[in-house]
């Protein structure tokens, strides 16, 4: 009697698993689909830029002031840091190198990353499940008009532009902050903070490293907001649940690719 | 070149195994104004989704203008859809444009018309409706009646052939009613265009109607011009155009027994 009943509850278990894996993988077949759908009708978002231009302005420009607060506080906390441990073995000139290198290569990305999925992410997947459950995406499908490339094909490629923007602006006004640290607050050489960094920041290692990680993840961030929208369960709580859903995963997957694109800059 | 514009043919559709519409056969004659009648969650909604080739039958066909609806690939399909203008029960107003960009919308997105005609057509489709002096508002900012009404002036932004009106009567006050009524015989006749009502509004509808169809438990029931129906003798009919409470339609969405579902209830809270 115990027995079958422990059985039971074991079967019981790994058949929700199963079901789990199943819809994790169908999830991901979903978003590659519209990935690749909303590429395929992309060409609407260029001939007529000003649909994507009004999702930039959405998106990005609005994203604006919580990426310069962040980045500057970032910036002088690497500053601080970094200062504290480099003036052990003295060399607190290297400070320049050390704050824009973490930026350019690591933070801007990655927090900018994590922020555009906390701010425009979340707006995104709110707005298209609402339009969902509103009934304005079937409402465009009857016009003969296909959301994918009147809504979801703008706002990805606004999404894909504005965040190696944004992180270019993260990582310049990081280093404005480290800056306003090392320099006039702890007494840093001015000449030794900049000249150090210019030495030492490579162009095609560091800077385009940072620009591609930022745009693979304006790929996967935007792709992830606006395919929860899309899949979310026309009702409140569907939306609010997919906005959260958008917000857990992007992160996950930020975190788990740069490690990966990391291991690979690095090694290459 | 057909005299019907929209056949349905020996239909069936249901969602997750519950058979909503069990072998439903209709013909939508060009230039009439046809009524589908019937009771809350009978299927009303889902047969427009159906004939705009939204959903797709289990079985039988819906044919626009002798295509069939759900054989069509997407270019088809939307090549079909241009041919028609869609009501939505709730309007369905994209939220993020004003009144004036959401009746501009189809005319924007399926021609290339000039900015200044456009200007004039979303205007005059407006005014019909009763609603220029509101083009700057925001769906949020207007009644629900009055959303109706925009969306409807939507829905015939490009003069379609086809309009399908999802309950336009539903929320509208008496004198909105009587602008809507004439207008949707008014737009049929003028454009020679064919329009699908669906409501439950008796009254309204028989007034404008050249045909109705009655649909109850997945069947049409009953069908016949509004004079027809109106000394029909079918228990049927005669309990919805007289809106009694007993008779061959329930009421009630299909349910186990009442009494012993509390019984039940009550006892599994004791136990
Ligand atoms: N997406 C869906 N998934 C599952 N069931 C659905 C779905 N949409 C509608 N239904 C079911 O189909 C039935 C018919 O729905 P429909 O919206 O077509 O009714 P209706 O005739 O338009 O009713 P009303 O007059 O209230 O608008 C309802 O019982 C409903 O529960
Ligand atoms: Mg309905």
């Amino acid at each position: 009697m115990m027995k079958s009943k422990l059985m039971l509850s074991m079967l019981h278990h790994l058949r929700g698993m199963g079901h789990r894996m199943i819809e994790r993988t169908w999830r991901l077949g979903a978003g590659a689909r519209l990935f690749f759908l909303a590429i395929v009708y992309s060409g609407e978002s260029f001939k007529r830029f000003h649909l994507t231009l009004r999702e930039i302005y959405f998106t990005g420009v609005m994203s604006l002031l919580i990426i310069i607060v962040s980045a500057f506080f970032v910036g002088m906390v690497l500053a601080l840091q970094g200062y504290n441990t480099l003036q052990k073995y003295g060399s607190s000139e290297a400070i320049g190198v050390l704050v824009a290198l973490a930026l350019v290569r690591e933070l801007g990305p990655v927090v900018t990353a994590l922020l555009f999925a906390g701010r425009a992410g979340t707006a995104i997947t709110a707005e298209i499940g609402l339009m969902k459950t509103t009934e304005q995406l079937s409402a465009m499908e009857m016009m003969a008009v296909n959301p994918i490339a009147r809504v979801v094909a703008p706002r990805f490629w606004a999404g894909v532009i504005s965040m190696p923007i944004l992180a270019s602006i993260f990582s310049m006004v990081g280093i404005l902050g480290g800056y306003l640290v090392a320099v006039p607050l702890i007494g840093v050489d001015d000449g030794a903070f900049w000249s150090q960094m210019q030495a030492n920041v490579d162009f095609s290692a560091d800077i385009v490293n940072g620009v591609i990680k930022s745009l693979v993840f304006g790929v996967v961030c935007t792709m992830i907001a606006l395919f929860e929208g899309f899949d979310a369960p026309p009702t409140a709580e569907g939306v609010s649940r997919a906005t959260t859903r958008t917000v857990v995963i992007s992160s996950l997957t930020v975190l788990g690719l740069d490690f990966i694109l990391t291991s690979f800059m690095l090694v290459v | 070149m057909t005299s019907n514009i929209v056949e349905i043919d020996n239909l069936s559709f249901g969602y997750k195994g519950r058979l909503l519409h069990k072998g439903i056969n209709m013909v939508f004659p060009r230039g009439k104004v046809v009524a589908i009648m019937g009771g809350s969650g009978s299927g009303k909604t889902t047969l427009l989704r159906l004939i705009g080739g939204q959903i797709k039958p289990s079985h039988g066909e819906v044919r626009v203008d002798g295509d069939v609806v759900h054989k069509q690939d997407r270019e088809g399909i939307y090549t079909l859809r241009r041919k028609m203008g869609m009501l939505f029960q709730h309007g369905a107003l994209f939220t993020d444009l004003s009144v004036f960009d959401n009746v501009a919308f189809p005319m924007r997105e399926l021609t290339d018309l000039p900015e200044a005609m456009i200007r004039d057509l979303v205007l005059m489709k407006l005014n019909a409706v009763g609603l220029r002096g509101a083009h700057q508002f925001m769906p949020t900012e207007l009644s629900g009646g009055m959303a109706r009404r925009v969306a409807l002036a939507r829905a015939i932004a490009l003069d379609p052939a086809i309009i399908m009106y999802d309950e336009p009567f539903a929320g509208l006050d008496p004198i909105s009613m009587g602008v809507i009524c004439a207008l949707i015989r008014s737009l049929n006749d003028a454009l020679g265009a064919t329009s699908i009502i669906v409501s439950h509004d008796v009254k309204e509808t028989f007034l404008i109607a050249d045909y109705v169809y009655f649909v109850a438990n997945g069947e049409v029931a009953a069908e016949g011009t509004p004079e027809d129906l109106m000394q029909s003798k079918l228990p049927f009919v005669h309990q919805f155009v007289h809106g009694d409470k007993d008779g061959p339609v329930p009421f009630h969405y299909p349910a186990g027994d009442y009494r012993s579902e509390l019984l039940q209830a009550s006892s599994g809270q004791k136990g």
